[in-house]
This record gives C-alpha cells, sequence and structure tokens, in this order.
C-alpha cells in the first residue's frame, strides 16, 4: 500500500524556489535512503513534509495513508505518525524532556483513541525505550536537548522516535556526528523499528549508515528534483564517484 | 488655578478620621501626611518615577475608604479558599481590616504579631514608625497610606530568634462596595541574628474593583535573615499600588520576592538600604499582564557601606495589550566600597501588542566596585515551537509550555514548595492550553 506519495512538489524558502518538481513514493514497508548534494532541498523536502511553515509549498501535492498532507498543522501530521528526526535539533532550555515526551505521547494516543499513559506505565515505557537506544536514564530529567552533545542529541531524536512509534519516520542525516559505537545503537534502533506497516526515509551523505539499515531504494536529490533512483548499488557508485556524473547523465 | 489631583481623599479624610486608630497626636500625623499628598496629589505621567505609568483612572474615580470589614464568614472563607491552603500562622485581613475569626492564633518564643490598630493603641512608639513614614519627601503614595491606615500588623521578632515556620499575611479585598480603598500598614522588626520567612498575599473577589495602597516596612538587625515573598493576584478590574522599605544593618541578608499577576493596574516599589557593612539583598520577581493590564516595578537599592551586595532577577511575560515596566536604580554611595551589584530584567511578549519599557540605572560614586544589569526582551522561540508541535504539541500547548519554561527558574527560586506549587498552577491558569502540558507534569 503506497503510505506517502509526493507528486510534481515545488517549494520555496522567503520566496526562492528550492524543491522543483519532485516525486517520490514510498510504500509501507519500505526504507528509502536520500542523497545527495549540500543544499540540493533534502532537509527541505523533510520541513515541507513535517509542516514547516516557513516553507512554502508553490505547486504539486503530497498524499500521506491518502489524506492530503499539507492540509494538516504539523501537530496534525504528528499524530497521523509522520515523524522527523530533525538535522538540528533544538534545545529547549526549562522544558523537560521526560514531560515532553509525556506531552507528546500522550496527544498521540488521544488522537488515536487510546487512554492516556499514567505516570507509573510511562516512565516504565521511557526507561525502556531508553534501554533500546542505551541513554542513560539521566538524559530523561534534563531539558530537552539542552547542553547536550552532537551524539546524544541524535540519540535523543531516536528516543522520542521509539516512543512514539511512528507510520513515517523521516531521518534527516541522524547518522552525522555519531561515532562508530552510537551509529550502531542508533541503526539497531531503527531497525528494532522496521515493520510491514512502517516507512522509513533517511537523508544521509554515507553509504556507511546504510551498511546497517539496508534500505530498498536509494534516491539522489540534486536541484530540487530526484534525479536518480536505484537500489542499494547505487550508494555505492555515489561513494565512488560523487554526483558530477549524475549531471551529465541528467544533461 | 491648577489644583493636584487628590480624587475625593481630602472629605474621604473628614469622614473617616474619627473612625482610624490612634489618639490626637497619631491623628495629627495622618493630617500632616494627608497635607503631603495634597499638595502633589496623584503622581503625573511628568513625574520621571510615573513616566509610563498612569494613575488617570485613580484620580477620576470616586473611593471609599474602608474603616470596618463586614464580609460574613462563608464569604470569606470561599475567597480564602481562593486565596490556597495554608496550614501555617497567618493574619488574614478583609479590606484592610485585621480579622480575628479567621486568623487563628500565632504562637511563637520571640515573635510578637499584633494588629496594626491595637499595636498603635498600645503602644506610644509604634505611631513613630508608620505615620513617620508619611511626612517629608516620601512619596505622595506612601503618604496616602499613612494618612488612612485603619489597620495592618506590626511583627517584631527579638534577639536571636529564628522563626522558620512561613508566616501568611493574607489580604482580602471584597466586592461589596464600589471603589473600595484600603491602606494596609505592615511593619516588620527583625532582631539581631533573627529570622522570618512571611508571605505577604493580597486577593479580591472576582468583581472587587477597588484600591489598594500598601506600605510594608522591614528592618533587618545585624545578622538577620529575612525571606519575604509578595504575591499579588487581586481581581482584574483593581488597583494596586505596594510599598516594600527594607532597611539592613550589618551582615543581615534579605530575600524578597514579587509576583505580581492580578489588577488593571499595579505598581510595585521596593526600596532597599544597606545601611551595614556587608549586609546583602536579593530581589526576585516575576509579573504577568495580559488584556489591558498594566504591571510596573520601581527598585531601588541604596548601597551605603563598603562589601555590601545586591542581585536583582526579574522576568515578565506580557501578552494580550498587557504592558510591563521595569526600572531598577541602584545608587552606590562614595563609602560603598567592594559593593557587589548585579541585575537582570528578562521579558517575554507573547503577542504584537504587548509592551514593556525596562531601563536599568546604576548611580556608583564609589570605587572598587562590581556593578552589572542586563535587560532582554524576547518572544518564544519559533523553532522550539515547531519542534514541539513536530511531536504532536497542539499549538497553544506548545506555547503555554515554552512561557512556563521562560517563568521556571524564578518558581525555582522560591523556597515554599506549597508556594511553587500554587504559582504553577496560577501561570498554568492564565496560558490557554496549558491543560494539555500540565496533565503530563
Ligand atoms: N530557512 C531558510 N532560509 C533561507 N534559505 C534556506 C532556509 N532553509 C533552507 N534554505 C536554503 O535552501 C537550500 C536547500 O537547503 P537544505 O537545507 O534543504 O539543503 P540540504 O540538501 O539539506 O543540505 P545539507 O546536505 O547541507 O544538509 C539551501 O540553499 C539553503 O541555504
Ligand atoms: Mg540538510
Amino acid at each position: 500500500m503506497t503510505m506517502l506519495s509526493i507528486r510534481n512538489l515545488h517549494a520555496a524558502v522567503e520566496g526562492k524556489p528550492i524543491l522543483k518538481g519532485l516525486n517520490l513514493e514510498v510504500r509501507a514497508g519500505e526504507v528509502h535512503a536520500i542523497m545527495g548534494p549540500n543544499g540540493s532541498g533534502k532537509s527541505t523536502l523533510a520541513h515541507v513534509l513535517s509542516g514547516r511553515d516557513a516553507y512554502e509549498v508553490t505547486e504539486g501535492s503530497i498524499l500521506f495513508e491518502g489524506k492530503d498532507l499539507l492540509a494538516m498543522s504539523p501537530e496534525e501530521r504528528a499524530r497521523e505518525g509522520v515523524f522527523l528526526a530533525f538535522q538540528y535539533p533544538v534545545e529547549i532550555p526549562g522544558v523537560n524532556n521526560v514531560y515532553m515526551l509525556k506531552a507528546a505521547l500522550n496527544a498521540v494516543r488521544r488522537h488515536r483513541g487510546e487512554a492516556p499513559l499514567d505516570a507509573v506505565d510511562f516512565l516504565k515505557l521511557i526507561k525502556e525505550k531508553a534501554m533500546l537506544v542505551q541513554m542513560d536514564e539521566r538524559f530523561l530529567s534534563r531539558a530537552v536537548n539542552e547542553g547536550f552533545s552532537g551524539g546524544e542529541k541524535k540519540r535523543n531524536e531516536i528516543l522520542q522516535m521509539a516512543v512514539l512509534e511512528p507510520k513515517l519516520a523521516l531521518l534527516d542525516e541522524t547518522d552525522s556526528g555519531l561515532d562508530i559505537d552510537a551509529l550502531r545503537v542508533v541503526a539497531n534502533g531503527v531497525n528494532q523499528l522496521r515493520r510491514s506497516d512502517r516507512a522509513i526515509v533517511m537523508i544521509t551523505h554515507y553509504q556507511r549508515l546504510l551498511e546497517h539499515i539496508v534500505p530498498d531504494f536509494v534516491h539522489v536529490l540534486a536541484g530540487g528534483r530526484i534525479v536518480k533512483s536505484g537500489g542499494r548499488d547505487l550508494a555505492v557508485t555515489l561513494e565512488e564517484r560523487g554526483y558530477d556524473w549524475l549531471k551529465d547523465e541528467a544533461a | 488655578m491648577s489644583t493636584a489631583p487628590t480624587a475625593n481623599f481630602l472629605p474621604e479624610f473628614e469622614r473617616v478620621a474619627a473612625h482610624l486608630p490612634g489618639d490626637a497626636r497619631v491623628t495629627e500625623r495622618r493630617r500632616a501626611a494627608l497635607a503631603r499628598f495634597a499638595t502633589s496629589g496623584f503622581p503625573s505621567q511628568r513625574d520621571e518615577a510615573w513616566r509610563y505609568t498612569s494613575t488617570a483612572g485613580l484620580a477620576r474615580r470616586q473611593h471609599s475608604v474602608a474603616i470596618d470589614a463586614q464580609i460574613s464568614l462563608e464569604r470569606a472563607r470561599a475567597a480564602l479558599a481562593a486565596a490556597g491552603a495554608w496550614n501555617g500562622p497567618q493574619c488574614v485581613f478583609v479590606d484592610g481590616i485585621h480579622r480575628a475569626d479567621l486568623s487563628g492564633a500565632v504562637a511563637a518564643a520571640g515573635l510578637r504579631i499584633r494588629p496594626l490598630a491595637a499595636a498603635v493603641a498600645e503602644d506610644g512608639r509604634i505611631d513613630e514608625r508608620f505615620a513617620g513614614w508619611g511626612a517629608g519627601e516620601c512619596s505622595p503614595m506612601i503618604a496616602l497610606n499613612a494618612a488612612f491606615a485603619a489597620d495592618g500588623v506590626v511583627i517584631d521578632i527579638a534577639d536571636g530568634a529564628k522563626h522558620t515556620d512561613p508566616l501568611r499575611l493574607l489580604f482580602v479585598m471584597t466586592a461589596d462596595v464600589r471603589g473600595r480603598a484600603v491602606f494596609p500598614r505592615v511593619i516588620v522588626s527583625v532582631g539581631q541574628g533573627s529570622g522570618l520567612i512571611m508571605v505577604e498575599q493580597y486577593v479580591g473577589e472576582s468583581a472587587a474593583d477597588g484600591f489598594t495602597n500598601t506600605v510594608t516596612q522591614i528592618h533587618a538587625g545585624e545578622g538577620a535573615q529575612v525571606t519575604h515573598y509578595r504575591l499579588q493576584d487581586e481581581s482584574p478590574k483593581a488597583y494596586h499600588v505596594g510599598n516594600l522599605i527594607v532597611s539592613q544593618e550589618r551582615g543581615s541578608e534579605v530575600v524578597s520576592h514579587s509576583l505580581s499577576f492580578g489588577a488593571l493596574m499595579a505598581r510595585q516599589d521596593i526600596h532597599v538600604m544597606l545601611r551595614g557593612p556587608e549586609s546583602s539583598v536579593t530581589l526576585n520577581g516575576l509579573y504577568m499582564a495580559e488584556g489591558r493590564q498594566h504591571v510596573d516595578h520601581h527598585t531601588r537599592i541604596d548601597h551605603f557601606e563598603p562589601g555590601t551586595r545586591s542581585e536583582e532577577y526579574y522576568k515578565g511575560i506580557l501578552g494580550g495589550h498587557g504592558r510591563g515596566v521595569f526600572n531598577g536604580k541602584v545608587v552606590v554611595h562614595p563609602h560603598a566600597i567592594k559593593t557587589d551589584a548585579q541585575q537582570s530584567n528578562r521579558n517575554l511578549l507573547l503577542s504584537k501588542d504587548a509592551e514593556i519599557d525596562t531601563k536599568p540605572e546604576l548611580e556608583i560614586y564609589a570605587d572598587d566596585v562590581k556593578c552589572a544589569h542586563g535587560a532582554t526582551v524576547g518572544q518564544l522561540d519559533e523553532d522550539a515551537l515547531f519542534y514541539l508541535r513536530s511531536r504532536g504539541l497542539e499549538e497553544s500547548a506548545a506555547r503555554a509550555l515554552l512561557t512556563y519554561a521562560f517563568a521556571g527558574d524564578v518558581l525555582g527560586r522560591l523556597g515554599i514548595p506549597r508556594l511553587r506549587e500554587d504559582l504553577a498552577a496560577r501561570i498554568a491558569g492564565r496560558l490557554p492550553g496549558a491543560a494539555e502540558f500540565l496533565e503530563a507534569v
């Protein structure tokens, strides 16, 4: 079943066109990797999908499980099951990690018609999930991302994902800044989430991540469009040859 | 000839003078204070200290000075419940008048608490301590209080008596009479090496549109430790003017928190005199204004002696057409070497129509001092807001959570847990969308 269907997507930031006719189909159960040069619009795509209003969609459509995603607020998208692991997670002083997660989880549960978790069940759940990403419990009671190292922030994103159990996970360079062990832990967390009714779209610059999380498809985003799609091998080719040859091919 | 704006307070004085406590000598002092007020009238916005805060609303109205408190016990209890439960010792005042039946007895070694009216009647010297603050160069608002103070409380703590059980003074404004005017006076004297924790709380029935003009004087003896909380949450139609005057001896430590949420117009003046070497004061504050509320804090700290320290930490949250004013004056007198004075005022504007005027005023006449100040005005962080929404939080809840987080460190400075919880609920109650995350907390 098609989970995400992006058709002819055009998006601009501050009047400057970034995405210029992007098409992408993602079915439940699939893992897609998006690669591409710096500034080509990968994070823009992720932000458009999660509903950041600074990014203006000027043309095209996005359907999520057949529903018009663009008509939804960011929180509605989250509750419907779209999750973005940010390339640059935000520090929020004064807001406790656990409080935020509990508010988020209960908002999602309420939306699904499930009863909110009480404090005891929630703590049990979160401790379990923290173990999954090997995150020290001390981080749970700290302010969201405040003073976290780059790698700790990324781990925290995966923890949130594990707690919220989205249908569609967008990982924007979650591997950047991770040491080798952390990469394995994070990849392991993502792999545990892989299920036939979930899809994962991961943006990355390194094919190393794809050794841990093996994608079904690899796409190259350049100049605001998907210019090439292929299987796992494409990433290996890109690692060897870079992106220049694609320009020749496109021409 | 232009006459100073005094509303109807001159005829009001003639109406109530005979009912105010004190003998003929006290009455004379009251008259002197009234004359002082009559000369200048309510401060005008030409007066630098009142530049951003208009008293026109006060000058225009018909005031009715309270000399008794007629409220029924049931109503008083309802008002008390709204003020938040209190298990410790407390004194309750209704329309500025002490109500023994609601207060309960306060007894502790070295602690003497008397209603002002009783104290003035029994102790000839008490009038020096309160009516004396109404003449000379004092502000017209203090003079007005000195003229009309019908009741209040006198707290004396003997040398070496540490009183660690927080004492609450609760002032309830009723909606019985339109334009109710009340003038409580609180006189606190903490002896050498003694300690006191006190809470002054001002609340009102929801329709109360009265004018509270209150003066609190605190004298901290040598090495005394005083923690003072002031919570102003009057009805949204009320006018509230408060003066806090603190005088400190050698090595004394005073911490005073001002939390201002209520009233249509709220003005708080705080004047601290560090008279003894090595004395220190910390002033914390949190103020919120929404709708058409106006909240003004004017602080002044005088460093008279060497090695004195002051720290001010104020935060403001302004939404709707709310308006805030913060003015922090610090004077380091020539003798006061090795003074350390820190001041911070941070403000959060929640709407485009909200406003804040913040100004530090440093006057330094001594060498070898450490003085720093910082003022900021900002809005909610859009990135943080989006981050929270992208996790499923309602926009209003995300805003509430971030606003609450802004106030968090001021709350963290409150040393009484039940007060902290009560305030957290008060803040959350004013933020639409807070229910969602409070559930989570
Ligand atoms: N908020 C913004 N304001 C202005 N320009 C922006 C904004 N966001 C993105 N851009 C611009 O849009 C273009 C695409 O940026 P985007 O972040 O999507 O690239 P990317 O493919 O994720 O790059 P990288 O691999 O470096 O993360 C860049 O030129 C960037 O400068
Ligand atoms: Mg990017």
